[in-house]
């Protein structure tokens, strides 16, 4: 098959509706934006290394924590399942390309113009420590939001994400919905294809809501309404009910493709069936169901009434049920099989470890009582990043490895991605356990200064946090390292991989599937 | 960074890695949660430790199959790969156990939430309300009232030595953690807190008292604790409230019965003293003296220790045109605030004595040398011609 009738140069990255470019476009939209998040990051850590004030000023390390938050969870998390669910579910299913192609281009190149909507008034300060980005933290709580002086830029950068992310996901439930191959039911789709299908009808419930409570900030802020506002008649309060209901399902937004990554990749390496397929399956619909009627439970000192504490502890432990199934399936599925660890391999490992954690943590965080002792400290901070970190990311990452060689039709180096491996995976421990002790001793998050109690363990994330921050430039190296060159992918490329885009040849030509492969 | 530093970082380095599992019973080295000084604060501590003792066994389980198949099952050990591929009966038992697990949790789960909100029989009540960035306390029953700020020693401490701060005599040891005026309340007794926010949502957090509650503009929660022994409680505030969030600390002190009644005439006495204080005429030192310490605690927050602001969020005093220009604009902007902007009204916050010696201090400090003074009899006027207005 030849490149045939498509521009070359900038032209074919603006223009292009195939299903590829596009998902390597969202791959290294998202590599970006995990950079620049991750160095805001860098200096949360170099700023909390010891007590005291050393680089910059409270507003200014306000900024970073928003940053951070906002960028990693639109720009970085989101975008790169995005990306994976763009090259890999036409491909695995046996479709030409994605249903809406020009759709398909528009929601990608939605995405620079937010982030650079939501980053500009960084620099909009006269000088950089004076920067006038968002400064309220991810989760921009009313009213302190309400007090930004450049909040228009966010509320459009926050609408501009949301289109975005409801044109992928209408995208991604079109493609599977209606172009699979003849014989691909929809109980033989890989794991994978069936988490973002999940995922995609989440998104397309709780995008429109959180644009809802964009839009009330607005009309609050420049329009004298008083959604938000108590001294108007409005409540704060609501904000958060609003917020949360988008949260928490945004949250396994960024859990279940990932589950679907490693659900792809465990059975690969053990040379052994997922096990539980169905129950994988009915496991991830019920997450996915569950997270819609959890989520005051973000909200247990906001003060609600003892039954509807009650209510909202009983039905988070719940999650722990099929949460837990998925980790014994994977289990299950490693059990007696004929394992071989090759980097892709290592990451999901490294995700069942860590994510099951991040998800014990969960659990306690669940139990409202004690919640009212974990919550807004750096136990919270730990937990959510031992699940979106070593999880999410972990997953992503290990995903990468795993169908990199499809994509460049190179190996990557070995050596080289053990090492990233290694250093990732002791430093992300390094970096986010002692939070743990941390929150547990008291620690607020989100403050830009402490008391020297919390000295010691904070020296110590610190430390890890730069050698994390330090090994994913190794991985920019070896990805790019892989695209110039390296050792030829045969099609296969993994002795134990099943599924439909290992039989097109490796790199994936620019079509592939034109004609619908027959699936038994 | 010292070599003791980097020598101390590395041992705790490798504690980490160490501890990385058995993190229970090692509450010496600062990695558990506080057993608290309430009867909730130790439940929550029972709580806590029964999931993380759950979670710890059930980690050990699932994670010792994984690591035995990781080990065992293993291409290079010959092995050939097992077909089955799903268990019927299997799924059912690990649905079943966890969810029994979780029961079990949410029996003593939910006994231990409704005492939290059985806010019945109180003996003191007072009103908690967050500032951006300070705490008002309103003693309902007698009508004690005050603010209470980060103390300018707490956080001067820190300034050079919050560097080694391990041993008690450091006074860097509570760098932070110490406020001007502690919320004073009787030992063995149910104090009741009713909270609120002025401006933006804080949150009122106490880990040895088991409190922590949102105080959230335009709702009043309630929460309460009955601490069992005398002493002094540390917190902070929880919710990201802005620039200030890290300098709003927490300081309780529980006193005993007796102790507390002579505070609290104490408090009584001072109050009466402040408010004859506003008839009287001060010298300009004596202003300037209280100035200067009112402008540190209250103003520098953010127009700086120096009077030079933060450019392009904070305006600078020096120079400023408010305070070179005509006294009563000036006492305005105190007394009113600059509604739409982080100035607050500082005449609810501010007895007429303190306003007026602050006042003085900025028209005369920072370069600014306007010369006159203001007395509390000004300020007064001031307050008395708005409301005849």
């Amino acid at each position: 098959m030849s490149d045939h009738h498509h521009p070359t140069g900038i032209k074919r990255w603006l223009f292009t509706t195939n299903h590829k470019d596009i998902g390597t476009l969202y791959l290294w939209f998202s590599f970006i934006m995990l950079l620049m998040g991750g160095s805001m990051a860098m200096v949360i850590r170099a700023e909390l290394y010891e007590p005291g004030l050393q680089f910059v000023n409270p507003n200014f390390f306000n900024m970073m924590t928003t940053l951070h938050g906002l960028i990693m969870v639109f720009g970085a998390i989101m975008p790169a399942t995005v990306g994976l669910a763009n090259w890999c579910i036409p491909m695995m299913i046996g479709a030409p390309d994605m249903a809406l192609p020009r759709m398909n281009n528009w929601s990608f190149w939605i995405l620079p113009f937010a982030a650079f909507m939501l980053v500009s008034p960084m620099f909009m300060g006269g000088h950089f420590m004076a920067g006038q980005g968002p400064n309220f933290g991810w989760t921009f709580y009313e009213p302190l939001s309400g007090q930004y002086g450049k909040l228009a830029f966010f509320i459009f950068a926050i609408h501009l994400l949301g289109i975005s992310s409801i044109m992928g996901s209408i995208n991604i439930i079109a493609t599977i919905l209606n172009m699979r191959a003849p014989g691909m039911t929809l109980m033989k789709m890989p794991m994978f294809v069936w988490t973002w299908l999940i995922t995609a009808f989440l998104l397309i419930a709780v995008m429109p809501v959180l644009a809802g409570a964009v839009t009330m900030m607005l009309t609050d802020k420049y329009f004298g309404t008083s959604f938000f506002n108590a001294a108007g008649g409005g409540d704060p309060v609501l904000f958060q009910h609003v917020f949360w209901f988008f949260g928490h399902p945004e949250v396994y937004i960024m859990i279940l493709p990932a589950f679907g990554i490693v659900s792809q990749i465990i059975p690969t390496f053990s040379r052994k069936k997922l096990f539980g397929y169905a129950s994988m399956v009915y496991a991830t619909a019920a997450i996915a169901f569950l997270s819609f009627i959890v989520w005051a439970h973000h909200m247990f000192v906001v003060g609600m009434p003892v039954a509807g504490e009650l209510y909202f502890m009983y039905a988070t432990v719940m999650i722990s049920v099929p949460t837990a199934v998925k980790v014994f399936n994977w289990t299950a599925t490693m059990w007696r099989g004929a394992m071989t660890f090759e980097v892709p391999m290592l990451w999901a490992v490294a995700f069942v470890f860590l994510f099951t954690i991040g998800g014990f943590t969960g659990l306690m965080l669940g139990v409202a009582p004690a919640d009212f002792q974990y919550t807004d400290t750096y136990f919270v901070v730990a937990h959510f990043h031992y699940v979106l970190v070593t999880g999410a990311l972990f997953a992503i990452i290990g995903g990468v490895y795993y169908w990199l060689p499809k994509w460049t039709g190179h190996m990557y180096n070995e050596t080289l991605s053990k090492t990233h491996f290694w250093l990732s995976v002791i430093s992300v421990n390094v970096l986010f356990f002692p939070q743990h002790f941390l929150g547990l001793e008291g620690m607020p998050r989100r403050i830009p200064d402490y008391s020297p109690m919390f000295a010691d363990w904070n020296r110590i994330s610190s430390l890890g946090a730069f050698v994390f921050g330090a090994s994913q430039l190794l991985f920019l190296y070896i990805v790019i390292k892989t695209i110039r060159g390296g050792e030829k992918a045969s099609s296969q490329v993994w002795e134990g991989a099943e599924g439909l885009e290992w039989t097109v040849p490796s790199p994936a030509p620019y079509h592939t599937f034109e004609t619908a492969p027959e699936v038994k | 960074m010292s070599a003791s530093k980097t020598m101390r970082s590395l041992i705790g380095l490798l504690g980490t890695v160490l501890t990385f599992a058995p993190t229970v019973a090692m509450a010496d080295y600062g990695l558990n949660m506080h057993k608290g000084v309430t009867k909730i604060s130790h439940e929550i501590y029972d709580l806590h430790m029964l999931v993380l003792w759950i979670v710890t066994i059930v980690g050990i389980l699932v994670f010792g199959v994984m690591i035995y198949s990781i080990i065992n099952h293993r291409k290079s050990k010959g092995v050939t790969p097992a077909t089955f591929h799903e268990s019927t009966t299997v799924e059912v038992i690990w649905t079943v156990i966890p969810f029994v697990i979780l029961v079990a949790i949410a029996v003593p789960a939910t006994k231990t939430l409704l005492q939290m909100s059985d806010m019945s029989h109180p003996d003191l009540n007072i009103k908690v309300t967050g500032w951006q960035w300070k705490w008002e306390y309103d003693y309902l029953d007698n009508g004690v009232h005050f603010f209470s700020n980060l103390a300018k020693s707490s956080l001067d401490a820190g300034a050079e030595q919050v560097g080694d701060a391990k041993d008690v005599d450091n006074p860097a040891i509570h760098y932070l953690r110490n406020v001007d005026h502690p919320l004073v309340v009787p030992v063995h007794k149910k104090v009741r807190l009713l909270i609120t926010g002025a401006d933006v949502i804080h949150s009122w957090w106490v880990p040895d008292l088991g409190v922590k509650h949102d105080a959230i503009p335009g709702h009043i929660n309630e929460s309460w604790f009955r601490a069992d022994k005398v002493g002094i409680y540390r917190g902070q505030c929880a919710e990201l409230c802005g620039k200030g969030h890290g300098f709003m600390p927490i300081v309780v002190k529980v006193v005993s019965e007796s102790d507390y009644k002579s505070w609290v005439a104490q408090q009584k006495k001072a109050e009466a003293a402040a408010s004859a204080d506003v008839n009287k005429t001060f010298t300009k030192a004596e202003l300037m003296a209280k100035g200067k310490k009112v402008y540190d605690t209250i103003c520098a927050a953010c127009h700086q220790v120096n009077g030079k602001g933060l450019p392009g969020v904070f305006p600078a005093l020096a120079g400023s045109k408010t305070v070179k220009g005509p006294k009563e604009e000036h006492i305005h902007t105190v007394v009113d605030g600059r509604p739409g902007t982080a100035m607050q009204a500082f005449g609810k916050q501010l007895n007429p004595v303190d306003i007026a010696s602050v006042i003085t201090y900025e028209r005369n400090s920072f370069g600014n040398n306007d010369g006159d003074i203001v007395q509390p009899s000004d300020v007064v006027a001031f307050e008395k011609n708005q409301k005849s207005k």
